[in-house]
């Protein structure tokens, strides 16, 4: 009786330990659709290998996202890995203690590991002093110009997007004089008509090299560039040409209900337009003032990577090697771009999408790639990288407003917002030295 | 003692308050001896490097002017919701009062916003101002008015007001009835007799009969605007455009949650803390003094 007992718990024991495998949980800010593609292409992880088990949780939006996971770690419940947005990136690099760093962790855990895979404007705004990877770019976006072709044809406009902003003059007018209302709105100010507008023109955003040199930086984006680009801004808001929807990417209603022609948006905003336009629309690069540069610069990445946090068992960084690789798959890679229109983080999944005639097909979604890969970034187009960002963020987009309502000149308002982002900087520089 | 006839044991009393003790140890002086704590720390989000800085985090508040806004803001909107959701709760509670047929439907009708979540009220709000697929906007744009609350300061506010007035107006209204309805008839009928013009007649008997009323709503709804209208703020306007709608609460909330500095956000709490206090025993020290009973 004892003895077959005996052999029962035995072999019960053995097993559970050969089903034991390593779970870690991962937290993320992908809601809707995106957030059931995660689980996909989680879900296809764990059913790929029978090692590890990847849980992914929906946690709210990036902030909700962010500050759950600090205050998990300061409790000691951390995920295994937290996506955290771009402007998240100085806090997390300055807690040392509490982040793996991705090349570290590559390096000894995972064999497949190469960082010349990866996309160097992608990989460059994540990365340490030394170039190397900190974090998984899971999903990067850029920003770029969609435009309403119905619209465009009825106004007697070529079928591109403006290539310059000087030419967003005449485009806008010309919609006007069409009886439009309005001629292109926008989602994400500061990103795109400030910190990409910078990027663009190879003007610094803050000394420094944007941030990556110390924590002693400080703004400088009230300078000639950005101080004429807000202020022609501004006067298009007086006259229709451009019209505020809003901080985030409200303006998308305004370009589904066809009030709007244009539409400067995240290269990610193109399977929500795709889904709701009830019109054709093409997808073309951010504009430039052809009278501030000859060849524009590359655009620089907005969205989110994943941040591998410390405080786990060693077989949970197993996992997350594992998983991370598996991440990097061209097929995965692939398959996520076109789905989304987040960009490849790898050029083995840029040549495939183009195999698979997916660019061909869909004209305009290689716009964000080529946008990121026509020319070498410099120091001004790396990124940025600054603590207490998104308070800056929220300080620009009240300077923005406050040109757009016309209480203050673009001059005014921009140095108003260098002065108190840069108290920000200070208040950071004091907490993290 | 007779006294002791009735509570003849001593430790009842507090074993019988003792549930009620420890929730307010544990849900509010717990948090706020953390958040005075707190206020004088500077750290990084992570609290790797936590330094004690005594009052830096108060100077550099005190210092900041985008502070003072905030404080300027908070007051424009605590007094214009406390206004405008209790002069229409009493001009409705007035007319309910002396509706006779199917009064309870009314009163039921003019009840029920109450029941509505903030964070609910305040989408449904949002949605009817958006300016790109609300109604109010639609409507407003056939009489030639461009409403855009996203640039127009002004219309931010109107917006933020409504939505946090609008729910508060049912409350008002059912206190404000019941104010009503507790006043003797014969004081009313009296009046009208001596020739009293119903104006007259609300005016110098009927509120001045209602004030100790009024004075308890006032207080109920500046706090109410205080702290409980973040819901509201955070689903329409987002504190903006500008800092046009960014009350001392959002601000709280932007500071410690979005931005990750504890220690300034605490700071805040702090003085909202001391704010809150004072204006509670102000109120009921002076104020309540005149008001008659």
């Amino acid at each position: 009786m004892n003895k077959k007992l005996l052999v029962l718990a035995v072999s019960a024991l053995g097993a559970s330990q050969a089903f034991a495998a390593t779970e870690i949980e991962l937290w993320h800010a992908m809601g809707g659709a995106l957030g059931e593609k995660v689980d996909e292409i989680v879900s296809e992880f764990n059913g790929s290998q029978s090692d590890y088990v990847v849980n992914a949780s929906y946690r709210g939006n990036y902030n909700d996202t962010m500050t759950g996971a600090i205050a998990a770690f300061r409790s000691g419940e951390q995920p295994d890995i937290v996506q955290v947005y771009e402007v998240g990136t100085a806090t997390m690099m300055a807690a040392e203690g509490a982040i793996y760093p991705m090349y570290q962790m590559m390096d000894e855990l995972s064999d497949g590991f190469d960082q010349d895979d990866y996309l160097s404007t992608v990989t460059g705004y994540y990365a340490d002093e030394n170039g190397n990877m900190l974090s998984m770019p899971f999903n990067s976006s850029t920003p770029v110009l969609y435009y309403n072709k119905a619209m465009f044809a009825d106004a007697g406009l070529p079928d591109r997007g403006p290539r310059t902003w000087e030419e967003m003059d005449e485009f806008g007018n010309k919609l006007l004089e069409a009886g439009y209302d309005c001629g292109f709105t926008t989602a994400w100010q500061s990103w795109i008509h400030l910190e990409n507008l910078s990027a663009r023109h190879d003007v610094p955003f803050a000394t420094q090299a944007n941030g990556f040199g110390g924590l002693d930086t400080e703004l400088v984006f009230n300078s000639d560039v950005q101080v004429a680009h807000i202020e022609q801004m501004g006067e298009w808001q007086q006259e229709g040409i451009f019209s505020y929807s809003g901080r985030t990417n409200e303006g998308s209603a305004k370009f589904y209900s066809e009030e709007c022609g244009m539409y400067t948006e995240s290269s990610a905003g193109y399977a929500g337009i795709n889904a709701n336009a009830q019109f054709e629309f093409g997808v073309s690069p951010l504009p430039y003032w052809a009278s501030a540069i000859d060849t524009p610069q590359n655009t620089i990445i907005g969205g989110a990577t994943l941040w591998t946090l410390r405080g786990q068992d060693d077989d949970h960084y197993e996992a997350v090697a594992a998983f991370f690789d598996y991440l990097s798959q061209p097929e995965v890679q692939a398959d996520w771009h076109q789905f989304s229109g987040y960009l490849p983080v790898t050029y083995d999944a840029i040549e495939l999408t183009r195999e698979q005639g997916f660019y061909s097909e869909n004209p305009g979604t290689d716009t964000s790639i080529n946008q990121m890969t026509s020319v070498e970034p410099t120091a001004n187009s790396r990124g940025l990288r600054l603590g207490n960002f998104p308070q800056i963020r929220g300080i620009i987009d009240e300077a923005l407003e406050s040109v757009w309502n016309g209480d203050a000149t673009a001059q005014e308002a921009l140095d108003t917002a260098t002065d108190r982002g840069n108290d920000q900087l200070r208040r950071f520089e004091r907490a993290n030295r | 003692m007779h006294d002791n006839a009735v509570f003849s044991h001593k430790v009842l009393p507090y074993f019988l308050i003792a549930p009620q003790l420890i929730i307010t140890l544990v849900f509010f002086i717990w948090p706020a001896g953390q958040a005075l704590y707190q206020s004088f720390l500077i750290e990084d989000a992570f609290g790797f490097s936590v330094e004690f800085v005594w009052f830096e985090n108060f100077i550099y508040l005190l210092e900041d002017p985008e502070y003072w806004n905030s404080v300027r803001v908070t007051f424009v909107f605590s007094a214009l919701v406390a206004l405008v959701g209790m002069i229409l709760a009493l001009l409705l509670a007035a007319m309910a009062d002396r509706v006779v047929k199917g009064a309870g439907a009314y009163k039921t009708l003019l009840i029920w916003p109450y029941a509505v979540a903030p964070v609910v009220a305040a989408v449904l709000w949002w949605l009817m101002f958006n300016p790109s697929m609300g109604v109010l906007p639609f409507w407003m744009d056939l009489f030639g008015y461009d409403w855009n609350h996203y640039v127009n300061s002004g219309e931010a506010m109107t917006v933020v007001v409504i939505a946090s007035a609008w729910k508060q107006i049912s409350y008002n209204f059912l206190f404000f009835l019941a104010g009503l309805q507790a006043i003797p008839r014969s004081l009313i009928e009296a009046a009208a007799i001596d020739g009293a013009s119903p104006f007259k007649r609300f005016w110098q008997i009927v509120f001045p009969l209602l004030s100790p009323t009024a004075f308890f709503l006032l207080v109920v709804n500046i706090v109410y605007a205080f702290f409980e209208t973040f819901g509201v703020i955070h689903a329409t306007t987002l504190g903006g455009p500008g800092s046009s709608t960014k009350t001392l609460v959002y601000k709280v909330y932007e500071d410690g949650f979005v931005g990750l500095d504890l220690g300034g956000s605490a700071a805040q709490s702090v003085i909202l803390m001391i704010i809150v206090i004072t204006l509670t025993v102000v109120q009921f020290r002076y104020v309540e003094k005149k008001v008659q009973y």
